[in-house]
């Protein structure tokens, strides 16, 4: 119990923060900042799998949790029917043009020595199988692009139930993983880090840009949910009965029976968004349960320390006969297919894919914040650094209002120094998050809740 | 006299355009190199330092025009360059003083100092946000053009017009000579050739008696001065806007490291690289061929081989073949 003290006081402090934003703002406020934690969370997770595990740096978060985000999309949306007899076809072949194309590349790596008049030729295939494939796509791509442009002009999905977006986010992101991992691990640490920081907005260049398969800029909105809407739920018998059961003290205080009925009709109104998000933290929870649960497992279990063992000291690793390259792609394919379900997650709890909004700040340099903030190496630190870095990134701009009045309170209000402060509190996040994380990598590089590791 | 014309066309959409923007670029990839050379991290925290730079910058502008301080046909900025690059090596050095420097001395590994450097990324961010605020901001004036497409049409009777803008001449212009002043100070002056040392063997230059804070501190005084002169011709050539400048980090980024890190003369060349291939694989040419070939041959499609949205796309493949084939770079790096 005294072992895990902090960790416990750590936990209560950031529920009873949470707790206090719904007494005092809403509770609507507090689960949806409780939810996003929880993503945030899994999100940490995953890069905390790659950093405080391994010590591989990804600075391509953004563009994993942008595939499973893009998973989503495919898995839910129906398919356009007439999208698909436009220009499906051609897609296809097109997919098995580039199929094609990898296994002969696969082929030639494999069956010749290396030389110039090798490398030469992949490149020629390469140039050659672009031209093709834009040659073949060209027209079709026009014309699914064509198709009633105002509410679809993409292929669509697959129409299934958007939880399973969950599982093919992961293997997406695992794909990208796989061939970033195979293309920059045996980079330097910090080439990795500006390599895997370029790859991934070339991934969104091309979610952005694709308009036949994602839609781009247009957005996909009014994704499916698992969860039910709030109008179904406001028309329920039993929904209402329920609120009328909770909130039973506060209505038989009141008398005439007209009153009472508005105010149930509020209650309703506000019980049935809370509820639905409600449904949403019992799934992400589930998530973020399981994550943990397997990768505690993991980290205690020989392959957990095989992995510091290649962290801390590559060279001696290697000599005693572990395979560190292979380890390392697989612990990059690992974390990354974490971040990808969160990506996937946090589509379907807004229920629209926007590919402009994937921005490095928000989706990479953010959840670095979290992991080094939470404490790398100790999963329970990583969720702390979700936890605690998104309430901060929510709560900022309250907080920095509340200072600006308290050190401005002398000035008069129409002081022009005072309202363009005041204009201007939403930046202090960003003073607040850097602020935060030189303060910890100085003052406690290990993070919050450090890495303990003992042997048992 | 097609062929005249066809020139022209690619002067006035590609050459020019490319390399003004490959001279922004050449100045934000030398201060990352020296950065990295010299205090050995990758600093994320480049483009928004341009952006702060940039800002004074605009700051002084703003003041000098309401005093009614004008440089005529030159724009105002070009005066308040000197102020503003005054202000950001005072910011630079705070910076490094109360937080690189910690790390320096503890001999953190460069990843740390990566990452600490994430964090100031976040403050100057906030620091310029909270100033200037989010929204796009013009700040040229004076002379627009120096030469102007009807003009030039006019002077010659070719059916394409040239336009040249002041702007852009006077970036390369001043690219020119600051990055010739830097190889001279570099390569000939004491203090250069002590940087130099301090770059290529940090304990052998301990040796020799080089002090470590003054090459740190003139580090950071070049660093101060790229990054102003850098963000602020950027910014006068396009307009300033601070989400942009976090996002030219990574052509920058892409330039340094495709120019050989730590090599100040590969990263200038670098920057015109990444220029010259972003803007010639998204340039539309069907025009061009329209002059070039005859009639009965000319394409029906816009012959672009990338839309333009691709743009950064393509400096970032550059730098990934870049960084698999030669992953010292194009002209081999840790020679600063």
């Amino acid at each position: 119990m005294r072992k895990h003290l902090n960790v416990i006081v750590a936990y209560t402090i950031m529920m009873a923060l949470i707790i206090l934003v719904g007494i005092f703002q809403s509770w609507n406020v507090a689960l949806s900042i409780f939810n996003m934690c929880l993503i945030s969370a899994v999100m940490t997770m995953g890069a905390n799998i790659q950093w405080g595990y391994a010590g591989l740096i990804n600075f391509g978060l953004m563009g994993y949790a942008a595939l499973g985000g893009l998973a989503a999309v495919l898995i839910s949306v129906d398919p356009v029917q007439e999208a698909w007899a436009a220009g499906g076809f051609n897609i296809l072949i097109c997919l098995f043009i580039i199929v094609v194309m990898v296994s002969v590349i696969r082929f030639i790596l494999k069956n010749f020595e290396k030389s110039k008049i090798r490398t030469y030729g992949i490149a020629v295939i390469i140039i050659a199988g672009i031209v093709i494939l834009r040659i073949t796509s060209e027209t079709s791509i026009e014309a699914i692009e064509g198709v009633n442009p105002a509410t679809t002009g993409f292929l669509g999905g697959l129409g299934l139930p958007i939880v399973f977006s969950w599982i093919v986010g992961a293997f997406f992101a695992a794909g990208l993983a796989f061939v970033v991992g195979k293309v920059a691990l045996g980079l330097r640490a910090d080439y990795l880090a500006i390599a895997t920081l370029l790859i991934s907005e070339i991934v969104i260049a091309i979610i952005k840009h694709e308009d036949w398969l994602t839609r781009g800029v247009k957005n996909v909105i009014g994704l499916d949910r698992p969860v039910p809407y709030e109008v179904e739920l406001q028309t329920k018998e039993w929904f209402i009965n329920l609120v009328a059961k909770f909130n039973s003290g506060k209505l038989d205080l009141i008398s005439s029976i007209a009153d009472k009925q508005t105010v149930l009709n509020q209650l309703v109104i506000e019980g049935s968004s809370v509820f639905v998000k409600l449904c949403y933290s019992g799934l992400f929870l589930i998530v973020v349960l399981a994550l943990l649960i397997v990768t505690q497992k993991a980290l205690y279990s020989p392959w957990g320390r095989m992995m510091r063992a290649i962290r801390d000291n590559e060279e001696a690793a290697n000599a005693m006969g572990k395979n560190v390259v292979k380890q390392h792609l697989l612990i990059f394919i690992l974390g990354s297919a974490i971040v990808g379900i969160a990506g996937a997650m946090l589509v379907t709890q807004d229920g629209l894919f926007t590919p402009g909004s994937y921005r490095p700040m928000r989706y990479t340099f953010l959840i670095w914040v979290m992991v080094i903030v939470g404490g790398s190496g100790n999963n329970f630190g990583a969720i702390l650094g979700g936890f605690a870095v998104w309430f901060l990134w929510i709560e900022a701009a309250p907080i920095a209002l509340f200072l600006i009045n308290l050190f401005t309170a002398g000035l008069p209000e129409t002081h022009e120094l005072k309202i363009h402060l005041i204009e201007s509190v939403p930046y202090f996040r960003y003073l607040m998050m850097g602020m935060g994380l030189l303060l910890i990598m100085r003052y406690r590089p290990k993070g919050i809740l450090p890495e303990k590791i003992e042997i048992k | 006299m097609d062929f005249l014309n066809a020139i022209i066309l690619l002067l006035n959409y590609i050459f020019v355009p490319a390399l003004a923007y490959g001279s922004q670029l050449a100045l934000g990839a030398i201060f990352v190199t020296l950065i990295y050379g010299i205090l050995r991290f990758a600093n994320f925290a480049t483009g928004d330092m341009m952006a702060l730079g940039t800002m004074v910058t605009i700051l002084f502008t703003w003041y000098f025009q309401s005093i009614g301080i004008s440089l005529g046909v030159l724009p105002t900025a070009l005066f308040a360059i000197p102020f503003a690059i005054v202000l950001t090596i005072g910011y630079m050095l705070l910076v490094d003083k109360f937080v690189f420097r910690y790390y320096r001395v503890n001999k953190s590994p460069p990843v740390q100092l990566a990452m600490v450097s994430i964090g100031v990324m976040f403050v100057t961010q906030a620091v310029v946000r909270i100033i200037i605020g989010p929204s796009d901001r013009r700040f040229f004036d004076g002379e627009k053009f120096i030469i102007k497409a009807g003009e030039f049409k006019e002077m010659t009777g070719l059916n394409e017009g040239l336009a040249i803008k002041s702007s852009q001449v006077i970036t390369i212009l001043v690219t020119v000579i600051l990055v010739s002043i830097l190889f001279w100070f570099l390569n000939k002056t004491k203090t250069g050739k002590s940087m130099r040392a301090y770059s290529d063997n940090e304990d052998l230059a301990l040796l020799s008696g080089i002090d470590p804070k003054k090459v740190v501190m003139i580090t950071w005084i070049i660093a101060g001065i790229l990054a102003t002169i850098g963000g602020a011709l950027y910014g006068l050539d396009k307009s300033f806007k601070p989400f942009t400048y976090f996002n030219n980090m990574l052509p920058i980024f892409a330039a340094a490291i495709v120019g050989g890190i730590g090599n100040p003369f590969g990263a200038f060349l670098g920057g015109y690289v990444i220029a010259f291939s972003e803007i010639f694989l998204t340039y539309a040419y069907k025009k061009f061929f329209m002059y070039v070939l005859p009639e009965s041959m000319e394409p029906e499609t816009l012959v672009q081989l990338l839309s333009t949205d691709y743009k950064f796309a393509v400096s970032f493949s550059i730098l990934v073949i870049v960084l698999l084939y030669r992953p010292n770079g194009i002209f081999k790096g840790k020679v600063l």
